[in-house]
């Protein structure tokens, strides 16, 4: 009986002693919202940072798509058990920005542990879009994507187009919609994110504002411009099209983009980030290209707009979990990290630095088209084509669904419904520039 | 000279002890929350809850100046109505004919039943992939015929695959307590009247239907109730609202304002204005329906 008390007492003592380091290791929390592919991308990052070092551990877990895991998180918060880390879309930046007592921004984080932070090695179009008016960065850029176009070469082929030069404008997009119709083609031209696609990103890349106050990088009393004459001869084209079959509509969101993959439609706007897919998945030859624009318009094409997400550090934890998040932070900004990274998944090289690398390393001459979309974001950035963070911008997403469907159903005239979004979408705006006012 | 029992406790606490866990769970699942969606509904806040501010009235007079939400209130109608009469007719006709089925019964009623286990969500998908414009194998056939089915354009396709999706949910609920509601029907009554000569038709509305009223008085408070409170998941799954507004019922644009667009204010206003609605259609129903019913 004795003897056992002693044996206990001794696995006791020499589990404490095992269990001790590892106790002394800050765990760090990171709630984000990558799938497949990309899942085990997150893993592998925390993976090689945990191995790199003794003090902390991060711990990545999947809370549900972008829309599920944020207002998890803001649940978690409100219940004092949020995460440390939390991946953000970019339609959730403006909230994020308002609600100030809930985050920390990354600069001072990074300040507080003593780590060098240089807001301008990241990418103009990405550094801007994630500081604020008083010049802070306040999340840290991690998955970046823009808006690209992609063509189906043997669908080109097939109707007789040269598939070489993918088309670069809207009337030579339509042109070639024409001659896949005639050849056969059911479906010439999908649109995928259609108002990220073609109201937002079409803006910046005309170089016109879809609101005001710079888009809402400004200031909360942004309120939206989206009925321009230019929106509204775009969208009048888009109905166009659509009416002659030349443009078929396929869904909100990304449910488009398997009318893609399965060859049903010759060609999509999408973001960049739907490259993976793409390679892995087509039966066929394709290529990316720049967004289309209109080369009459002055000032086209300027630059796309920026999506993908940022990681945010809540507020309420210890000093020494900053410090880990910190040292992670620091880690994830390394040229050599992001550049790996940008090879893996497809989303953009966010400093200036990976870029370079990544160009060296002869990746872009291997895989021709990854650097469409580098391309159209690597430029000095406008006022009006820094980026677009509105509030209740999630609303405004979906309203501009809403609107838009209403034009390619012929319910409304392109005019009548950008009017609407304009209409609608401020009072959303008002709205939300008075709740984050208060308090 | 009803034989009501009335039992008398001695001891004033005993009842209440009896009640308590009962009425516990009233008030933790119903009073509080909506007690916390009453104060929420005269609040706006960020996201987070780190600035909260008292607005009044305000967030309901945002509804009522926002067209879109006065005309989901017609689109709420033409769904409950479609879903809510679709979902009794149909599944009162099936349990009718169920009723009468002598061979392997047992099979054909588990068969009914068997959609009643399907998740909301998983209906609107299951209705979505049939009817997906370019590869759904019943708009694959429809579009054989000549009828192009498209309700990512069309917002009477959307509907009608709503509703299909929504009374397909719940005829399995309403054939279960129709079933039962007519084998509790003593089988003398409609012997006695086949042997008057009266026609199955006629033994049916004459007999059976006026019998079951009661059974169809409960089912259609918990199919408008259905209609209204539970129906979001299938919105969500099949269409998202769309096309444009066309199929954004109240209850689905409640649920996307709080749980997509995390505007608590603005949701809880219209939680409170539909917990209202489905108060005042339930007591015009036990007001006026209930007294034509027979027990």
């Amino acid at each position: 009986m004795n003897r056992r008390i002693v044996v206990l007492t001794a696995v006791a003592i020499a589990g404490a002693a095992l269990t001790g380091p590892a106790r002394a290791q800050v765990e760090i929390q990171w709630w984000h919202s990558m799938t497949a592919v990309n899942n085990e991308w997150v893993n592998d990052l925390a993976k090689d940072f945990n191995a790199s070092q003794k003090d902390y551990k991060i711990v990545p877990t999947y809370k549900g798509q972008y829309f599920e895991s944020m207002p998890a998180a803001i649940a978690a918060f409100r219940a004092g058990q949020a995460p440390h880390i939390l991946q953000v879309f970019e339609v959730g930046t403006a909230t994020m920005m308002a609600s100030k007592g809930a985050t920390v921004p990354v600069g001072q984080i990074m300040k507080d542990a003593g780590f060098k932070f240089d807001p301008a090695a990241y990418i103009p179009a990405v550094a801007g879009y994630y500081t604020a008016p008083n010049g802070q960065m306040l999340s840290l850029p991690f998955n970046s994507s823009t808006t690209v176009f992609y063509i189906n070469k043997d669908a080109f082929k097939a109707a007789g187009i040269d598939a070489s030069k993918p088309p670069a404008t809207w009337p030579e997009v339509a042109l070639a919609a024409a001659k896949l119709k005639a050849s056969g083609h059911k479906c010439p031209l999908t649109i995928a994110w259609q108002g990220w696609t073609q109201l937002e990103s079409f803006s910046t890349w005309h170089n016109v504002e879809l609101a005001t106050k710079g888009n809402g990088l400004k200031g909360l009393d942004a309120r939206l411009v989206a009925n321009s004459p230019l929106h509204v001869r775009h969208i009048e084209n888009l109905a166009n099209m659509a009416k002659q079959g030349l443009f078929v509509y396929k869904g909100r969101a990304n449910i488009p983009e398997a009318s893609f993959v399965s060859g049903e439609c010759a060609m999509i706007t999408t973001s960049s980030g739907f490259y993976g897919n793409v390679k892995k998945n087509a039966k066929f030859d394709f290529a990316l290209a720049t967004l289309p624009y209109y080369p009459d318009v002055p000032g086209a094409p300027q630059n796309t707009v920026i999506g993908g997400a940022s990681l945010w550090v809540l507020a309420g934890k210890k000093p020494a979990e900053y410090k880990g998040v910190a040292a992670f932070f620091n880690f994830l900004s390394s040229p050599e990290v992001q550049s790996a990274s940008h090879k893996r998944t497809g989303y953009l090289p966010v400093t200036t630095a990976s870029f370079v690398l990544t160009e060296k390393s002869g990746f872009y001459k291997e895989n021709p088209g990854t650097d469409v979309a580098v391309n159209q974001m690597v430029r000095k950035v406008t006022d009006k084509s820094r980026g677009i963070r509105l509030g209740n911008y999630v609303q405004i997403r979906t309203l501009e669904d809403e609107e838009l469907e209403n034009v390619w159903g012929g319910k409304k005239t392109a005019q009548e419904a950008l009017d609407s979004i304009v209409k609608r979408g401020n009072e959303l705006l008002e709205r939300f520039e008075k709740a984050s006012k208060g308090g | 000279m009803a034989a009501e029992k009335r039992v008398t406790f001695r001891s004033p606490w005993l009842p209440w002890a009896l009640l308590a866990p009962q009425l516990v769970v009233i008030a933790l699942f119903f009073f509080w929350p909506a007690g916390q969606a009453l104060v929420q509904s005269l609040q706006q806040s960020d996201a987070f809850g780190t600035s909260v501010q008292w607005v009044g009235l305000e967030n309901f007079r945002n509804l009522w100046n926002d067209e879109t939400y006065l005309a989901s209130f017609a689109t709420t109608a033409v769904f409950s109505v479609l879903v809510a009469s679709l979902g009794l007719s149909l599944s009162l006709l099936l349990a009718v004919f169920a009723d009468r089925v002598v061979k392997v019964s047992g099979l054909y009623r588990t068969l009914l039943v068997w959609p009643y286990a399907v998740a909301p969500a998983v209906a609107g998908v299951l209705w979505l992939f049939m009817f997906a414009p370019s590869v759904g194998i019943v708009s694959y056939l429809l579009r054989e015929w000549g009828f192009e089915w498209n309700h990512l354009l069309n917002g009477n396709h959307a509907m009608a695959l709503i509703v299909m999706a929504a009374v397909w949910k719940q005829i399995a609920y309403n054939f279960l307590f129709f079933l039962a509601g007519l084998q509790s029907i003593p089988k003398s009554l409609i012997e006695a009247a086949a042997i008057d000569g009266a026609t199955p038709w006629r033994r049916f509305w004459t007999i059976q239907f006026p019998l079951l009223s009661p059974t169809t008085f409960f089912l259609l408070v918990i199919n408008v109730i259905y209609v209204f409170l539970d129906t979001f998941a299938i919105v969500d799954a099949a269409t998202s609202g769309g096309p444009g507004k066309e199929t954004a019922i109240l209850v689905y644009k409640l649920y996307y304002d709080a749980f997509k667009a995390m505007d608590l204010g603005a949701s809880a206003a219209q939680s409170v204005v539909l917990m209202f609605i489905v108060v005042i259609f339930t007591v015009i129903q036990f007001r006026f329906v209930e007294k034509k019913v027979n027990y």
